[in-house]
């Protein structure tokens, strides 16, 4: 017993290990960071470093800025996150679909925003959104509607980017929904044509029950994921035009690194912590009761 | 998240011990490696220029890196933190003071003094004062910017002021008379995310900003409140229209199209708005230094603006980096540097190239440059800067009082400068 106890403790050290060193002792340094009011001159000198409790938390709250970016990180993510979702499990219906052919291939284009990275995506996006010569205002001219200045007009900018964000994502989702499709028994589809159910009540009742779980996990990733917006904005708009852009994590950024107020930056940090548990609770509570 | 295997760690080790030994990975044999962090399309544009450099100094290999503008700050600041800054920088001049602050820099005083290329006096009195944090010397005026007035000079001619307004009155003057005689849609365009206009109306009233030992905020005093007031009340008689620049969609169409007959922006449009407004408008419109708050001045008082080349003090070839600064600041290269980028140079002898002299337009950044003010040297000044127009915008759109607008930003900067009030004064103890 105690010899097995010591080789599970001797098995579990390396992976432990790790994780206090790369994960708990950076937690537990940025949370004694944010409570000091550690900037710019503190990297001069050591000595201009003082300890000042919650008030970095205090001052934070107390800001318009924090809410403005809270706002709209929450606005993308309660656009974005259920958009993402929908898009995913309606690909992953398509791609499963019984009459659907070369499926291993749609997959793959699917899932190539997922892969590629987000800078060069950024830069094409870029190119797409311009008002100038942006394919997308092309087209919206070819229907005679207006061109749209995406990423310079502080009423679409956000929108702009919750679109890039849906078509880079969807495709993870779109894996995982194909995955739980494919646990579903036929026998249930079988059992409900023969109780006389369309494709509409299959989908309804039969479909979307079994799905439950995979929703579940599709829903936390996703938000917890979009919680943290940061590389679209950041390559995009830098929190522009008119700070509309400016997610919690981009805020975040600018106060540690643009500023270098990493004491304020790091309050932030665990503030939208908080923020992402207390979302992921709420979502497992309204799945549990469902 | 679960990927903490025990190969990951051997492949971390794996992964940092040849970086710890190539950290210190030094020159080709006998020749003398310098790194050089260069911004944006002056880092493109330099690197036709250093070639020249090393024919002339055999020893000395420049290993150039560009970095775009808008990651540059916190690159270099991440840099000196994790102790990796290169031996020379182009940095934007309002940073000196940040990097003064945080020790980062060498001074240049000693070396200015005994070098024979680079001479203080050549250079515009506003700008080389960035450059010196507490009486000392960090850094080597590159290229210059500010900001004039560009104007429609077909409208401000019909209006009687054909070499545009030189006084604040005039000024007023010339918007009441474009208005009432419907000369163009608005008299001026200041976009109301721009903190520039503002800054620039109150240096020519005289305010420094900030208090003189740059502890607090000095909003409320009477030069900055006159120039706050003239500024929103420019917007409140009908004169400029309420809009962020983001909202102006194409600035030289609407130039040309009469939208505004006046705008403050810098030397980079000199090129845009001679490439961008149709040949029609050829002649119709120029350049003027900015209004004086009355007669007794013969210009207003802009911003300087620009870059500066600094060492940073981890350098372990400030020799090599100092003949690069030298090489950099001769006249003849600044011509060339000008030529490449349209970057204006900091030295006055350069401007006798013809290009910059017989220019219609440049001549009024000339006389503007020898009327430059530097920001207040404090490292949250840019922080402090990026309140302003939002409270400008804020007394422009009533939401609050001129006043209340202002106590409010002293407020705000009170509060950002709290910390170095606190080390002032500790310092203060010490000794």
């Amino acid at each position: 017993m105690k010899s097995e106890a010591r080789a599970a403790a001797l098995f579990l050290a390396p992976a432990l290990g790790v994780l206090v060193i790369f994960f708990a002792l950076p937690v537990l340094a940025g949370f004694a960071l944010s409570l000091t009011d550690f900037d710019l001159y503190s990297i001069g000198d050591i000595h201009n470093v003082r300890f000042v409790a919650l008030h970095n938390y205090a001052s934070i709250v107390k800001s318009d800025i924090f809410w403005t970016a809270l706002g709209n990180t929450l606005y993308f993510s309660l656009v974005g996150g259920p958009l993402t979702v929908a898009v995913s499990l309606a690909a992953a219906l398509l791609v499963n679909a019984k009459a659907a052919r070369f499926k291993p291939l749609f997959r793959t284009i699917y899932f190539a925003p997922v892969v590629t990275t987000l800078v060069a995506v950024a830069i094409v996006f870029r190119f797409l959104y311009n008002p100038r010569f942006g394919a997308i205002d092309r087209a919206l001219g070819f229907f005679g509607l207006p061109a749209i200045d995406w990423l310079g007009d502080p009423h679409w900018a956000m929108p702009a980017i919750i679109l890039l964000a849906v078509w880079k994502n969807f495709g993870y989702n779109m894996i995982i929904f194909i995955a739980g499709l494919q646990a579903i028994p036929d026998e249930l589809y079988e059992a409900a044509r023969i109780d006389g159910a369309g494709a509409w009540r299959q989908f309804r009742h039969v479909t979307l029950p079994m799905l439950g779980p995979t929703f579940l996990f599709v829903g936390i990733v996703t938000a917890i994921g979009y919680l943290q917006l940061f590389p679209e904005p950041y390559v995009m708009t830098y929190g522009g035009p008119l700070n509309k852009t400016l997610s919690a994590m981009m805020l975040m950024y600018k106060e540690g690194f643009r500023w270098w107020r990493m004491g304020y930056a790091a309050a932030i940090a665990f503030l939208l912590c908080l923020v992402i548990a207390a979302a992921t609770a709420l979502q497992m509570r309204f799945q549990e009761r469902s | 998240m679960k990927p903490c295997r025990p190969l990951a760690v051997l492949l971390l080790v794996l992964l940092v011990l040849p970086g710890v030994a190539g950290c210190t990975g030094q020159s080709r044999s006998g020749v003398e490696q310098i790194e050089f962090w260069a911004l944006g399309s002056e880092g493109e544009v330099v690197a036709a220029m250093i070639p020249d450099f090393e024919r002339r100094n055999p020893g000395i290999h420049v290993t150039l890196q560009q970095i775009p503008w808008i990651a540059a700050h916190e690159k270099l600041l991440t840099a000196y933190v994790g102790d990796a800054t290169p031996d020379i920088a182009q940095v934007g001049n309002t940073w000196i003071p940040e990097f003064a602050a945080v020790r980062g820099l060498t001074d240049l005083g000693p070396f200015a003094k005994a070098s024979k290329t680079i001479d203080g006096h050549d250079d515009f009195p506003g700008i080389w004062a960035t450059n010196v944090v507490g009486g000392v010397l960090y850094g080597i005026p590159w290229y210059v910017d500010t900001r004039v007035l560009f104007y429609r000079s077909d409208v401000l001619a019909s209006v009687g002021y054909p070499r545009g307004p030189r006084t604040w009155d005039e000024l007023l003057d010339a918007m009441t008379r474009i208005q009432r005689e419907r000369k163009s849609r608005w008299g001026i365009l200041m976009p109301t995310n721009e903190f520039e206009p503002i800054l620039a109306l109150a240096l020519s009233n005289g305010s420094s900003l900030l208090t003189q030992d740059g502890t607090h905020g000095a909003f409320e005093e009477p030069a900055f409140r006159d120039a706050f007031n003239f500024y929103v009340e420019i917007f409140h008689r009908g004169f400029a229209p309420v809009v962020s620049n983001t909202q102006v969609a194409n600035l030289y169409q609407q130039f040309a199209q009469n939208e505004f007959a006046m705008h403050i922006t810098g030397p980079w449009n000199v090129g845009e708005f001679k490439r961008r407004l149709p040949p029609d408008m050829e002649g119709k419109w120029a350049t003027a230094p900015l209004p004086a708050r009355d007669a007794s001045a013969p210009t207003g008082i802009s911003m300087a603006g620009g870059s500066s080349l600094v060492i940073f003090r981890a350098s372990h070839h400030k020799e090599a980096a100092r003949k690069l600064i030298e090489f950099l600041s001769e006249p003849a290269q600044e011509v060339r540097f000008f030529t490449l980028t349209g970057d204006l140079p900091a030295r006055r002898s350069a401007w006798e190239t013809p290009a910059l002299a017989r220019d219609p337009y440049f001549p009024a950044f000339r006389e503007q440059l020898e009327r430059v003010a530097p920001m207040p040297k404090v490292p949250e000044w840019e922080q402090i800067a990026n309140a302003i127009d939002e409270h400008g915008e804020s007394a422009i759109r009533r939401a609050a009082t001129p006043a209340a607008a202002l106590a409010d930003l002293d407020r705000t900067a009170n509060d950002m400068l709290a910390k170095r009030r606190w080390i002032l004064a500790r310092a203060e103890g010490k000794r």
